[in-house]
């Protein structure tokens, strides 16, 4: 019953809201637009061949990682949705473990088992004596393996989610008007989840789209466009680099848009009534027994990557060559990571950043989450939509469009230097948190009886006191789950860290990909090891009730 | 309770709505709306959903800021008084109570800052609680409690800071309707025993009439009466009144004029002041009984006239039967202006 437009002085703040928004997520597209579209540059890249096979590559890549997703995700979440077998509970939260590896960690684990020189390949040389490796870890094939081990957790999520709202009395309204189990399946049981596959979908295709990690590894001479804006900076090309943005910005924009339109939103709000459906137990032994044996299988697949990361943190360097097992193991990585300072650098930079850019993005939710659902104001599509756009561009489109924008001193144009110091890497890593931690308070805030603060004001509550003892109490979960996600996002943060650090801050995955260059595999994984256990302990606090 | 004293007592009414409007867009304003409020009265603020009844209440507790119009308490103007400040004690319609407090944080969250140190307020929490007959409550979830006693523990949180007028959303719609009835009147009393002057909102007539000492009836945003039950039921000040509260029957055209309406008049008539039976003068409508309801004490007839209308008559359940040819006469009838519809 809260009217339109609010208070004046709620305008205000909306205003303001909207303008600080506006120069942390707009301007600098809005000026990797206007810097980047030179005719120069632009000829340049109409003119390679290799930025168009760039682009297309980033395109195919994702559509085909949306694809295989889909095929991991959806029947495993029918499975353990549906279905009761011994383990389920255990196996059905396991199987969603690769979310705690961070996607650089996850691809080095990957390289460490299934690489030239990995574990796989050791196996199988020592099976059959082979003079090489059996296989070359490599291109597209090696890219699209990791996405889909990564990514498939989305549409199993999503879709669990999906069923999980199903109310049981539609599926059984359907089989009462004479509906076969396929019909039911087609017809109504897949139509009612359609919004969360498109919800999976998008997300796995944004993603895959942003994806560095994978190409930038495994690649080789493969190159998607995430790559090639990296490459194109690196040999000092920056004005390449910026339409070679511009353009994977444009395709993210397109993919959002087409995907958006099929999300099919009003289904979801006849949703949310009645029980979910039944699980069946799997009666016949036979099945019982090889989904089990299955289930366990595919467990302790998705396990081996993050055994692989712990085993080879246990290798002191130099100590294994042409061994299939690492003959030594011992926490001399870790020793090292501890005690010498150059090596502990970057954790402690990781964890400073990650924890600022973490509490900036979330006050700033908190301030938005006011305006937008409390007071109303004006604005509150617009800065709803800003909150959300750094989601809708990759991380390599934002990072390039900071270096932009702070590279030049101009402060009547609110541009300043950042680029070289400090600073760049946590504003960077708290633009790119906002839309997490945004969409979590934002939801936590309708959630959120508006009663609530009005009883506490009725009762001689003061603003400060009210947020206090009622909204914050009550907004705990939403608070936790957004920070959380957006912690341990910029802990493992590659994309970004890789196109703004200095030495002064560099971040753990810096100094990963440092030990990699330099063959010291173990104190990588130490590494990985250490990124791994704490994003999964945040996470773990993050979705505590 | 409350420190503003008995001065004034007799100097005018203890709470004032003056002309207050709130236009929300074109097509939906409430008010102007003027009432006056005794201390120590009950007043209950009965519409159908949309009348405005709700808006009414928040702009007395300082939630809704009137476009124009003002809110006094006391004679004092407290129109842009924010609600922390008012002392107007709100019980709301789901409770609104903090699920992260416990049943005693609850009651003393108004008393912080009011009374000095923490054995004060422990002492009001538990006087507070014993009003409402959930002493020793104090460390209990509000989660684990029934609906009638988060009712009672919304209650006594917005009495512990004594506020000077208590207001009251939809307070029993979400309790069974068998626990109603009690606990209207345990709510009656209990206001009563107080003293404190209250305002509460209700859709439904039997409350409005079993808690409120006045009543006062709005649709579309518009007061149509204030009274007691008894002004409202026998003499309604519009058709919308004399429909809203109580059964009625309208009649129009012929029927009307039967029953001694003018042109272009309307009669409502309840049924209870029907009966079967020519009636004096020839004043009587024929037709068919096509229905008919037992309550027990009495019976309820579904008349089909012969001008197509229908009318209910309440009579002795063995007044007439299905199918039957009956005459109905009225002892008391109301005629309005016909609005049209």
């Amino acid at each position: 019953m809260t009217r339109d437009g609010g208070r004046p002085r709620a305008a205000g703040w909306g205003v303001a809201l909207t303008l600080l928004l506006a120069w942390l997520v707009l301007y600098p597209i809005v000026l990797l637009v206007l810097d980047g579209m030179h005719g120069d540059a632009l000829r340049t890249f109409a003119a390679r061949g290799g930025e168009w096979q760039a682009l297309w590559a980033s395109v195919w890549i994702s559509l085909a990682s949306v694809v295989l997703a889909a095929v991991i995700g959806v029947p495993l979440a029918f499975l353990f949705e549906w279905f009761e077998f011994p383990g389920r509970k255990l196996l059905g939260s396991l199987i969603a473990l690769p979310a705690v590896l961070p996607p650089f960690v996850g691809v080095i684990a990957f390289l460490f088992l299934y690489g030239e020189s990995g574990f796989a390949a050791r196996f199988l040389q020592y099976l059959f004596r082979f003079q090489q490796a059996p296989w070359h870890l490599q291109g597209p094939g090696a890219i699209l393996l990791v996405h889909a081990y990564s990514m498939y957790v989305y549409f199993y999520l999503f879709t669990r989610a999906g069923l999980a709202r199903l109310d049981a009395a539609t599926l059984e309204a359907a089989q009462a008007l004479g509906a076969g189990r396929w019909r039911t399946l087609t017809r109504v049981t897949l139509p009612l989840v359609r919004p969360s596959l498109a919800g999976a979908a998008l997300l796995t295709f944004m993603t895959s789209l942003g994806s560095f990690s994978a190409p930038y590894v495994f690649g080789g001479g493969f190159r998607v466009m995430t790559t090639q804006i990296f490459a194109s900076k690196q040999n000092g090309e920056m004005g390449v680099a910026m339409v070679e943005t511009v353009a994977l910005a444009l395709v993210a924009l397109a993919g959002l848009a087409l995907l958006r339109r099929t999300e099919g939103e009003a289904i979801l709000a006849g949703l949310g009534k009645g029980t979910a459906p039944r699980r069946r137990a799997l009666r016949s032994p036979l099945v019982r027994l090889a989904t089990t044996l299955a289930g366990w299988g595919f467990a302790v697949l998705l396990l081996l990557p993050h055994a692989t990361l712990i085993l080879v943190s246990l290798v002191p360097y130099a100590t294994w060559t042409t061994e299939t097992l690492p003959p030594v193991l011992g926490l001399v990585n870790y020793g090292r990571l501890f005690a010498e300072p150059e090596r502990l650098e970057p954790l402690v930079n990781s964890l400073w950043m990650a924890a600022a850019s973490t509490a900036a993005a979330v006050a700033l939710s908190l301030a938005a989450g006011w305006l937008v659902v409390r007071r109303r104001a004006a604005l509150r599509r617009v800065i709803e939509g800003l909150l959300a756009l750094p989601w809708a561009l990759p991380g390599t489109v934002f990072a390039v469009a900071l270096a932009t924008a702070f590279s030049v001193s101009a402060p009547l144009q609110l541009r300043w230097v950042l680029v070289g110091t400090v600073m760049i890497l946590p504003l960077a890593y708290f633009v790119r948190n906002l839309p997490v931690t945004g969409r979590a308070i934002l939801a936590g805030y309708r959630q959120l009886d508006p009663a609530l603060e009005e009883a506490a004001a009725s009762l001689g509550a003061g603003p400060w006191r009210t947020l206090r003892r009622v909204t914050l109490p009550q907004l705990r979960p939403a608070l936790a789950a957004g920070a959380s996600l957006a912690f341990v996002g910029a802990l493992g943060d590659f994309v970004t860290s890789i196109l703004l650090y200095t030495y002064r801050n560099r971040p753990i995955s810096m100094e990963i990909n440092a030990a990699l260059r330099v063959n010291e595999m173990g104190v990588a994984a130490a590494f990985g090891v250490v990124l791994m256990v704490v994003s999964a302990i945040v996470l773990g606090i993050g979705a505590r009730r | 309770m409350g420190d503003g004293g008995w001065v004034g007592a007799e100097s005018g009414p203890f709470l004032v709505l003056d002309e207050l409007q709130v236009r929300f867009s074109d097509a939906v304003t409430i008010g102007p709306v003027s009432l006056t409020i005794e201390r120590g009265e009950i007043l209950a603020l009965l519409g159908p959903s949309g009348s405005g009844k709700t808006t009414l209440l928040r702009m007395l507790a300082g939630f809704e800021r009137p476009d124009s119009g003002q809110v006094r308490v006391e004679g004092e103007e407290v129109t842009a008084v924010p609600p922390a400040r008012r002392r107007v004690g709100m019980v709301f319609q789901h409770y609104a109570l903090f699920p992260h407090l416990d049943v005693g944080e609850n009651v003393a969250f108004g008393l912080q800052g009011t009374r000095d140190g923490g054995r004060g307020t422990s002492a009001a929490v538990a006087e507070a609680l014993a009003l409402v007959d959930l002493a020793g409550f104090e460390r209990r979830k509000v989660q684990e409690l029934s609906g009638g006693q988060q009712q009672r523990v919304a209650l006594a949180r917005a009495l512990a800071p004594a506020p000077r007028v208590l207001a009251l959303d939809e307070p029993l719609s979400n309790l069974d309707p068998s626990l109603r009835e009690r606990t209207r009147r345990e709510l009656r009393q209990l206001i009563k025993r107080i003293g404190i002057t209250a305002v509460f909102v209700t859709h439904e007539q039997e409350e409005a009439f079993d808690l409120g000492d006045r009543i006062a009836v709005l649709s579309a945003g518009r007061l149509n009466q204030v009274g007691t039950p008894e002004d409202l039921y026998e003499h309604p000040a519009n058709l919308f009144v004399g429909t809203f509260v109580g059964r009625a029957n309208v009649l129009r055209g012929a029927a009307a004029r039967a029953l001694g309406a003018a042109n272009g008049q309307v009669v409502l008539v309840r049924p209870e002041q029907l009966r079967f039976g020519a009636g004096t003068g020839g004043s009587a409508l024929s037709g068919v009984v096509a229905e008919r309801r037992y309550t027990g004490a009495a019976a309820f007839f579904q008349v089909t006239l012969e001008s197509g209308e229908r009318v209910e008559v309440q009579a002795a359940p063995d007044a007439a039967r299905v199918g039957e040819r009956v005459s109905v006469a009225a002892t008391r009838t109301l005629c309005f202006a016909d609005q049209g519809g």
